[in-house]
């Protein structure tokens, strides 16, 4: 930790720390709780260590959304079906129905990371051009880069987002309405 | 001097691989759906780190098309579920078998 601190900045290392405890704990919980409840909460923690590390990377903007976006909204949509269906019942999380699915998840999953990793730090973690769109500020706050990059490179994407969010609510609606009988019966 | 950014990397890798084997064990889809959130953090993650390396919007950009497009497949992926449970009472991926050859 001293020869860490002495590499790099003391309030950094701690920001990184923090938001690596909460980023993995929060998901080992996720997996691992029996109650969906439980594990929404756990998702937020999660969430939340990702927006720290997103501060720490300078994109505020984003951090922002993030906590509005999925802990305000994606999670409260989570624990909202999970008291809606009432499938706050745990699950049988000991019980196993294909044998070795675990282990041979586990290794996969492994096999998977462990090369990724390799394989970024063989090519030097970061490679590429730098800066071919638009640079980031340098002083506080990303927000008027980010807005002039979605309103003009990427306009078109923004407004097939839009029509996506769209058709998205009309469909969840359609789905998850209850089938209502007939007029002519209710009449 | 700033943490690397090879450390947000791993640590983005770790959370993707977590959210991977959680993907692959839990069987309800409620759980499942929670396991896809945390692997599309992991990418935002990665995406936000490029970002500050490279100096570039563009990833901060793209990652804000990701958030808009998990809100969407959550809306759809839980009206699907309730559709689910409304007909067989379960939201465990083990008994939807219709299709079992």
């Amino acid at each position: 930790m001293i020869a860490l601190a002495t590499a790099y900045s003391i309030p950094s290392v701690l920001v990184f720390v923090t938001s690596a405890l909460l980023i993995l704990v929060g998901a080992i919980g996720v997996i691992s709780v029996k109650n969906p409840v439980h594990a929404a909460l756990c998702l937020i923690m999660t969430l939340i260590g990702v927006a720290v590390a997103f501060v720490a990377q300078s994109a505020d903007f984003l951090a922002a959304v993030q906590i509005i976006v999925y802990a305000g909204a994606i999670v409260v949509l989570f624990l909202f079906v999970i008291m809606f269906l009432g499938v706050d019942r745990r699950e049988h999380i000991h019980f196993e129905p294909l044998v070795g699915q675990r282990a041979f998840a586990g290794v996969g999953v492994v096999i998977t990371v462990a090369g990724l990793i390799t394989l970024m730090a063989r090519s030097h973690w970061v490679s590429g051009a730098t800066s071919v769109t638009t640079k980031l500020s340098s002083g506080s706050g990303n927000v008027r880069e980010l807005g002039t990059s979605v309103f003009t490179t990427y306009l078109f994407a923004f407004e097939a987002t839009a029509a996506l969010l769209i058709i998205a609510v009309v469909g969840a609606v359609l789905l998850a309405r209850r089938e209502r009988p007939s007029s002519e019966e209710s009449a | 001097m700033n943490v690397p950014a090879a450390w947000y990397l791993i640590l983005a890798a770790g959370l993707f691989g977590i959210g991977a084997f959680g993907f692959l064990i839990r069987r309800s889809a409620l759980i499942m759906f929670m396991c896809i959130e945390l692997m599309l953090n992991a990418v935002n993650l990665t995406f936000v780190t490029f970002s500050r390396t490279l100096n570039d919007i563009s990833g901060q950009a793209i990652v804000f098309f990701v958030l808009v497009v998990a809100a969407a497949e959550v809306t759809v992926g839980l009206g699907i579920v309730v559709a689910v449970f409304r007909r067989r009472s379960s939201t465990s991926v083990d008994e939807l078998s219709e299709m079992k050859g």
